[in-house]
């Protein structure tokens, strides 16, 4: 039953996506541009990027662009429209299948704005498959913590100013870790190397969406 | 609520804070290279993590019980709480700040336990904010009260995780440090830490008593 609620919650979503893709449009455009404004920025050859510099910066357009991305999930649809999902099914498949989408979401913005990345700034990843690895654990991470946020940023009145304030310093330790992971995969250390690291993200993960799924609920019912 | 009532604790906790200021200054301490006598500063600086933590969990716990009955007092409860462990924490800071200052030589230095830290407390601040953000009563317990307990999950691996699989870290028991009970938390120490620990939560517990004390009857004036 539950899955077959988050099955068409995500495909309703997927859809509503599809058509007015100005939404997915505008989020592609602000990955672009702001990677084109850091290269400007930088305004240096291909390549000459300090790793450590090259890989945080990665990671900061790529939350902030979460940040945006995800903030919409609740604001997108008319109240009305949600008081009518509310009838419908249970809050815990609503809330599923936007980590999900999410997900999705920032997956696939996270790989087109790391092809634009190594396009203008170079790539000197060495780990190719592991750096994949941290892109697809901090998409999920951005996207389960985020989603919650933004659930309550929504319901709160003024998200835009409530969205990084709440959402900021719950995602550190997540970034963190990608950070680090990332990092570990430029180098091509040993892969056994940041095991620990996986682990910690799976685990923060797992706790968070665990709590989201407990906790959104009292959020929708109000 | 009955227990705020009771002055049993009230005066365990001016005893016991008294008992570590004039213990925690006076009483003989382990000698220790760097730290010389700044070791006394455990008996403020870690002490006020420990309160803090139970503060804060504390808080979290009245956020559950406020999602499950809906009981006003309990959302005023874990809001106050919350802020009485956002000073706990503040003090923390300054009193690390302190030791950091005449141990490791700067006022700040770049140390997860530290940064971890500052974040717990931005965390906390945001959920100040966030209060302050709602107007309608109802709504506000709800969705302050889901944050709270979304925040105190974000921040358990934040403070005991992060730290300690840190690579650099020059806090004890981080980093690959020894912890302090293993070589210098001896029973001299210990019979100030741990009393200290219950003095400074018992004298957290009964300012945020007071304050949700006072928020009743400022809410009690209100509705007449």
């Amino acid at each position: 039953m539950l899955v077959k609620e988050v099955v068409a919650l995500i495909k309703k979503d997927l859809v509503l996506e599809w058509r007015q893709r100005y939404a997915l449009n505008g989020m592609l455009l602000y990955v672009g541009s702001t990677i084109f404004i850091c290269y400007l920025s930088f305004n240096l050859n291909l390549g000459q990027l300090n790793i450590v510099t090259w890989n945080v910066l990665f990671w900061i357009i790529i939350l902030f662009t979460a940040v945006n991305a995800i903030a919409k999930s609740f604001m997108q649809e008319s109240p009305s429209r949600q008081l009518y999902y509310y009838t419908l099914v249970n809050p815990q498949s609503i809330i599923i299948a936007k980590i999900i989408y999410n997900t999705i979401l920032m997956l696939m913005l996270t790989i087109i704005g790391y092809l634009a990345y190594s396009l203008v700034l170079g790539n000197e990843v060495k780990d190719h498959l592991y750096f994949i690895i941290a892109i697809l654990l901090g998409a999920m991470g951005f996207s389960t913590t985020l989603t919650m946020v933004s659930s309550i940023a929504a319901k709160a009145g003024n998200s835009s100013t409530l969205m990084p304030i709440l959402g900021f310093p719950v995602i550190l330790p997540i970034l963190l870790m990608v950070i680090k992971v990332a990092k570990n995969a430029i180098d091509g250390l040993d892969r056994d190397v940041s095991f620990d690291e996986i682990i910690t993200l799976i685990a923060i993960n797992l706790i968070v969406g665990t709590v989201s799924f407990l906790l959104f609920p009292y959020i929708w019912r109000s | 609520m009955k227990f705020f009532k009771k002055s049993w604790w009230k005066i365990l906790a001016i005893i016991l804070v008294f008992y570590t200021l004039i213990g925690g200054l006076l009483m003989d301490v382990p000698r220790l290279a760097i730290l010389n006598e700044t070791i006394r500063n455990l008996y403020f600086h870690v002490t006020m993590w420990f309160s803090m933590m139970i503060l804060l969990l504390t808080s979290m716990i009245l956020s559950i019980k406020y999602l499950k009955s809906r009981n006003p007092l309990h959302d005023i409860g874990a809001c106050e709480f919350a802020n009485i462990g956002i000073h706990f924490g503040i003090l923390g800071l300054a009193t690390g700040s302190i030791w950091a200052k005449f141990t490791w030589g700067a006022w700040w230095v770049n140390d997860p336990q530290l940064n971890s830290a500052a974040i717990g407390m931005l965390i906390y601040l945001a959920y100040a904010v966030l209060r302050s953000s709602i107007e309608d009563e109802q709504k506000k317990g709800t969705i302050s009260a889901v944050y709270n307990i979304f925040a105190f999950a974000a921040l358990v691996p934040l403070l005991f995780v992060l730290p300690r699989m840190a690579e650099n870290s020059l806090h004890p028991g981080k980093g690959g440090n020894p912890g302090f009970n293993a070589y210098d938390l001896d029973s001299k120490l210990r019979i100030v830490f741990y009393p200290a620990i219950i003095g400074w939560t018992l004298l957290g517990i009964w300012i945020a008593s007071l304050r949700i004390r006072t928020r009743k009857l400022i809410n009690k004036i209100e509705e007449v």
